[in-house]
């Protein structure tokens, strides 16, 4: 994957809650503008490496991390950088959908107003929810309520959120598990229409769904000591046919004791 | 979390495997021995029981299907799945030489043969002993074995340059003989292509367990249609 562009990179990357470290030495790339998934068993760590992305850890008490990040050779983790800032470029979509209890419309909207956007919101709005492949299925009730939307619109309507702001990149944690089949292919579909223009960080506990939509696939594992570390990471057709790692074959296989 | 039922299914799918290969075995052999003996009987019954093999492949590919529904296999799995399938094919063809060989046998009735069969029984045994280590190589996962499937093939390949120009010269000395050796050099084509596909299963097991195919051309021949 030499000739991919690299959006983010994770140098020497340990995690700590307290005294308790969940992540050790991770070193990653992150190709832009392609799908990578993270997958590994429950606690492994994937879900903390996902939010060191966007500085997401920082919120979580008694957090601490160590080692480097680099956006465009900027180091996230940098004392003047603002995190914010850093989360406006990295956008993020939750395991259960979380839409605000507003319209739809302001749902979509509500990034670009904390950030001060000062041109066409209409605008932006509506090229969102195209974006996120929604558009046509709540164009007439733009100022109904965001919670009566299904399960599986409701988590486009986070990812148009998300999309509004015109985010480099986009964490997804477990974004299909709440949904159903039907709703899951839709937010793959969506996953590789997005893919040519924002970057796609997924964990995933669905393996298929990670062989499915990704390009590139991390596997992680918890140590001994339940810090979580990466086994294996390479290209996605490489990991589901032939992975280097005995580990990776064990767990992808089912054959994970 | 261990899976019973996809273990079971493969090892039950690579049974049939066998199955089938043992059964394209003896067909080999009874289709040269009937053309060596001109047991006219023996002959048709080859080309009868090919209708068995073909059965057995598809049904082989049908449970191969329902493997994939039911577990979509990845990694070592779904490597060990393909090869099956690839290997089925193989089989699958070399049940058809063995029926064009009886098919000619028939052809030629009651004709006398040309000469004395020498060389096309020894292909014969070679091709069928490729096939027979091709599929030892396949049950012990032996990379090493199937190396030595492939350079077998070269000295199939050498006798059946020697059969070919052999034949000419009987064709050259005299015309009357051109149907005759014409049947031979077909009997001998067949098995020819019969080493080819073991040589195909050779390298199936080869990437079975490494993950590679074998570079195209690396045993001085390539994978062939």
């Amino acid at each position: 994957m030499e000739q991919d562009s690299i959006v983010l990179r994770a140098q020497g990357l340990n995690v700590w809650y307290g005294e308790f470290q969940a992540l050790r030495d991770i070193d990653l790339e992150i190709p832009r503008n392609r799908v990578t998934a993270f997958i590994g068993p429950s606690g492994c760590g994937k879900s903390t490496l996902l939010r060191c992305f966007n500085r997401m850890n920082e919120l979580l008490p008694n957090s601490s991390v160590q080692g480097r990040i680099l956006m465009e050779g900027q180091d996230i983790y940098a004392s003047n950088v603002d995190p914010t800032e850093i989360r406006a470029r990295i956008g993020m979509v939750f395991q259960k959908p979380n839409p605000f209890p507003k319209s739809i419309f302001d749902n979509v909207a509500f990034g670009l107003k904390v950030n001060g956007f000062q041109g066409n919101v209409q605008e932006v709005v509506e090229r969102s929810l195209r974006r996120a492949a929604l558009w046509d299925e709540v164009k007439d009730r733009l100022n109904s309520s965001a919670l009566r939307l299904s399960g599986g619109q409701q988590q486009r309507l986070c990812i148009a959120r998300a999309l509004a702001v015109e985010p480099e990149v986009i964490l997804m944690d477990e974004p299909a598990s709440a949904l159903d089949p039907i709703a899951t292919l839709a937010i793959e579909d969506l996953m590789r229409e997005l893919a040519p223009e924002v970057t796609i960080v997924i964990v995933t506990h669905n393996m298929q769904q990670a062989a499915r939509v990704s390009y590139q696939t991390a596997f992680l594992m918890m140590g001994e000591d339940r810090a979580g570390y990466l086994v294996e990471h390479g290209a996605t057709p490489e990991i589901f046919t032939n992975p280097k790692d005995e580990r990776t074959e064990a767990y992808i296989t089912g054959r994970f004791s | 979390m261990v899976r019973p039922n996809l273990d079971t299914s493969l090892d039950r799918l690579t049974d049939e495997l066998l199955g089938l290969g043992s059964m394209v075995e003896k067909a080999l052999a009874k289709s040269l021995d009937a053309l060596k003996r001109r047991d006219l009987e023996a002959s048709s019954q080859v080309v009868q029981e090919d209708d068995e093999i073909d059965r057995q492949c598809v049904q082989l590919e049908e449970h191969s299907i329902e493997l994939i529904a039911r577990h979509q296999p990845v990694a070592r799995d779904l490597r060990r799945l393909i090869t099956t399938l690839h290997i089925a094919v193989e089989l699958e063809r070399m049940g058809d030489y063995a029926e064009g060989i009886a098919k000619i046998s028939l052809m030629m009735g009651n004709e006398p043969p040309l000469k004395p069969l020498i060389d096309i029984p020894r292909m014969g045994e070679k091709a069928s002993e490729m096939l027979r280590r091709s599929l030892d190589a396949l049950v012990n996962r032996d990379t090493v074995a199937a190396m030595g499937v492939l350079s077998a093939d070269d000295e199939v390949d050498g006798l059946y340059d020697q059969v070919y120009r052999e034949l000419l010269t009987y064709m050259i000395q005299d015309p009357n003989s051109i149907q005759r050796a014409t049947y031979l050099l077909w009997v001998a084509h067949d098995l020819e292509r019969v080493a080819d596909r073991a040589t195909n299963i050779a390298e199936r097991v080869i990437y079975l367990v490494t993950g590679r195919m074998p570079e195209v051309g690396s045993s001085s021949r390539i994978l062939v249609d």
